[in-house]
């Protein structure tokens, strides 16, 4: 079997001077440690369990550039925005292949106690901050975790201060842009410090239709005691672009963590949530909408893990798929000895609405006390052939009825969001992406 | 004597290989009204899935005549525009579409097959208000989804009230009695009634002679075995609410 990881290992060996003179010593630090890890394993395929349905090693075999001598790459970001992106009032940052670039209302108007920046330039001027939370989440030994630490120079940095509370939405627009095939290694700190509570939403678009990316994202989020963080996440990219994201959340007591991810276009994606709630009276919610025709794939993966009495985790990931497209889900909760009276519960909801499009799905529950309420389940079906027919008997159409009836499955994920602004704004995507004008043609490519 | 609006000729109709409508002959004009009575399993909710387009049924043999246009050929939702309706004897519940779109949805779907342009938000707000009165329906439920969460009575007034929206030339009402405590009984015939014009016409489908004290039928027509196999005038009724069907099934059973 080919091993993916060959060529990365030798481009390391080849560049590793110009992949530290591009990034900060915070982030470098771990790269020789992630050398070591690669040198010793390969990338996760379909003989690996969790991975049954998408393989990390093919995503990665094929021959990507990677930008690792900062070479500029313009992007035009306002034809970029001109109709995808969300008509929010938000403090917006945009990471342009793999570098973040803050937009001037961004620098004007972040309030006190809070950080959104670059990665690199946090670790030059705070590198002791950055030092201690950088790769803190994230386990080095995971190949994906350890790719990713390999060739990230820059990313995301948020950090919200001690009990500060902010209203705005933190966005952050992931593109790709390049007239080349691309890999961008992109890497995301959040800190929630004490009592503090935000909004942050993620946006991925693929510019230049044709062009194959690969995005190679890892997140790590920190919240400390009593801070609350409702993270989003919506892909709108293109059908050659490759997604491999790994989020690892660390709740401490009394913290909040919401995580809500909508694929809506895209060409082959996995996602990773693994959250590991290590206070008590936490609070998790893990929401997933998966949308795919054509030859989309999406894989969503969780794995929660309560480690401390007295919390509560939902999860709740719904698909329709369409045409040939392919779906997985695994979702994983395991309650430790150290957890009792935990609530826990999972549910994964399919929609298959052609013949040829495939659905797999896992749900597990590991349970090792016996103080806890926990359940799981999935389920895969049709459309519903009354409420179709009943539509039509009335007059609507069957194709708009289909289309009705698809939104409507959605419509519990979209009311998980409880920011009324972002709540509107997905369903109009959602709407849009039914009626396959989300990648509208007047702006073609963005 | 008015126009005919629906004709039915030897309509035999199936689901799976079993046979249900084994040759059913129909004529409505405009301006009447038809019941049709029989036993269960005799075929009548067969009947009107089949006028509807249900495709959960084929149609083996037969046609059917809808103003002139054959309307089997049809898709459920062109016989809809063209002005079928059949109000469901146990209405479909859609959680997440609101009463509002489904309704917006229909309305303008039927422009459209008619090339007039899309109903202004105001006017269709105003044509809701205005039909909701007919069947006193709440204000309350267009915010909900269809049907979810309905009582049996809300349920089949919602019926009624697309009825009055659609403003159909011929309209089905399969057991429209079905689960009706008298109050919303009275409401929903009455309704029925005020849309009643000279123009359109009503099939009634019923068990029981109750609801044909309130929507007076022109004709009544037994179904037994997939077959029209008695017709009369709203004697018919009273005297089936009487005797029971028995004595017809024993008529008929021996001359088979």
């Amino acid at each position: 079997m080919s091993n993916s990881l060959e060529q990365y290992l030798n481009l390391y060996r080849d560049l590793s001077a110009t992949v530290d003179q591009g990034s900060a010593p915070a982030l470098n630090r771990l790269r020789g440690e992630a050398f070591d890890v690669l040198s010793g394993t390969r990338l996760p395929n379909r003989s690996d369990e969790g991975f049954e349905k998408t393989s990390i090693d093919d995503m990665f075999a094929p021959d990507f550039g990677l930008n690792i001598s900062r070479i500029n790459i313009p992007v035009d970001l306002a034809a970029s925005f001109r109709c995808d992106v969300p008509n929010l009032s938000t403090l917006m940052g945009v990471v342009a292949n793999d570098k973040f670039i803050p937009t001037d209302t961004l620098l004007r108007n972040l309030p006190e106690g809070v950080t959104v920046m670059s990665l690199t330039k946090a670790a030059i001027e705070r590198p002791d901050e950055i030092a201690q939370a950088y790769g803190s989440v994230a386990p080095i030994t995971n190949p994906g975790v350890a790719l990713n630490t390999l060739f990230a120079q820059d990313g995301v940095y948020i950090r919200i201060g001690r009990g500060v509370r902010i209203d705005k939405p933190i966005q952050i627009v992931n593109i790709f842009s390049s007239a080349t095939p691309l890999m961008a290694a992109r890497r995301v700190l959040i800190v929630a410090e004490e009592d503090s509570q935000a909004n942050i939403l993620f946006c991925d678009h693929s510019r230049n239709d044709g062009s194959k990316y690969l995005s190679s994202q890892v997140v790590e989020i920190i919240l400390h005691r009593g801070a609350a963080v409702q993270y989003f996440d919506i892909e709108e990219s293109s059908a050659d672009t490759s997604r491999y994201c790994q989020m690892f959340v660390d709740q401490h007591e009394a913290s909040s963590f919401k995580s809500n991810s909508s694929t809506l276009l895209n060409g082959s994606t996995r996602n990773e949530f693994n959250v590991n709630i290590n206070g008590q009276h936490c609070s998790t919610g893990l929401y997933g909408m998966a949308i795919a025709s054509n030859k989309q794939h999406i894989d969503n993966s969780s794995n929660v893990v309560h480690c401390a009495p007295r919390s509560t985790s939902n999860q709740l990931f719904k698909y329709v798929l369409d045409d040939n497209a392919s779906g997985a889900f695994e979702g994983n909760i395991e309650v430790t000895p150290n957890a009792p009276f935990t609530e826990a519960y999972q549910s994964n909801n399919n929609i298959i609405a052609s013949t040829d499009a495939r659905m797999y799905t896992k749900p597990q529950l590991l349970i090792y006390n016996d103080e806890v309420k926990c359940s799981h389940g999935a389920t895969t079906g049709q459309l519903n052939a009354e409420a179709l027919f009943y539509m039509q008997a009335r007059g609507i159409p069957q194709a708009e009825a289909r289309t009705m009836l698809m939104q409507a499955f959605m419509i519990d994920v979209i009311n998980t969001v409880t920011l009324e602004s972002l709540r509107d704004r997905l369903r109009h995507l959602v709407e849009k992406r039914f009626d396959n004008t989300l990648a509208c043609p007047t702006c073609k490519g963005c | 004597m008015k126009d005919i609006l629906l004709k039915v000729e030897n309509l035999h109709a199936s689901i799976g290989d079993k046979e249900i409508l084994k040759g059913i002959n129909l004529e409505v004009r405009r301006g009447e009204v038809h019941a049709i009575m029989g036993p269960n399993g005799s075929g009548k909710s067969t009947l009107s899935s089949v006028l509807a387009g249900n495709p959960a049924f084929t149609v083996t043999e037969g046609s059917a005549t809808f103003h002139g246009l054959n309307l089997l050929d049809l898709a459920p939702e062109n016989r809809s525009h063209e002005g079928l309706f059949l109000s469901f004897q146990y209405p479909i519940e859609i959680p997440g579409v609101s009463m509002v779109n489904f309704m917006r949805a229909a309305v303008n779907a039927k422009r459209k097959y008619f090339n007039e342009p899309a109903m202004s938000a105001t006017d269709f707000l105003k044509m809701m208000r205005q039909k909701r009165a007919v069947v006193e329906l709440d204000n309350k439920l267009a915010s909900r989804s269809v049907n979810e969460g309905f009582s049996g009575g809300e349920k089949k007034r919602n019926e009624i009230f697309q009825m009055a929206v659609l403003e159909p030339q011929l309209s089905i009402l399969d057991e429209t009695d079905s689960g009706l405590d008298i109050d919303a009984l009275r409401i929903v015939s009455s309704g029925v009634n005020k849309l009643k014009t000279e123009e359109n016409a009503t099939i009634v489908i019923t068990h029981y002679q109750r609801l044909l004290d309130y929507i007076k039928p022109d004709f009544v027509h037994v179904l037994y075995k997939g077959r029209i196999v008695k017709t009369g005038g709203p004697e018919l009724a009273l005297e089936l609410e009487e005797k029971g069907y028995d004595w017809i099934k024993e008529e008929i059973d021996n001359k088979f």
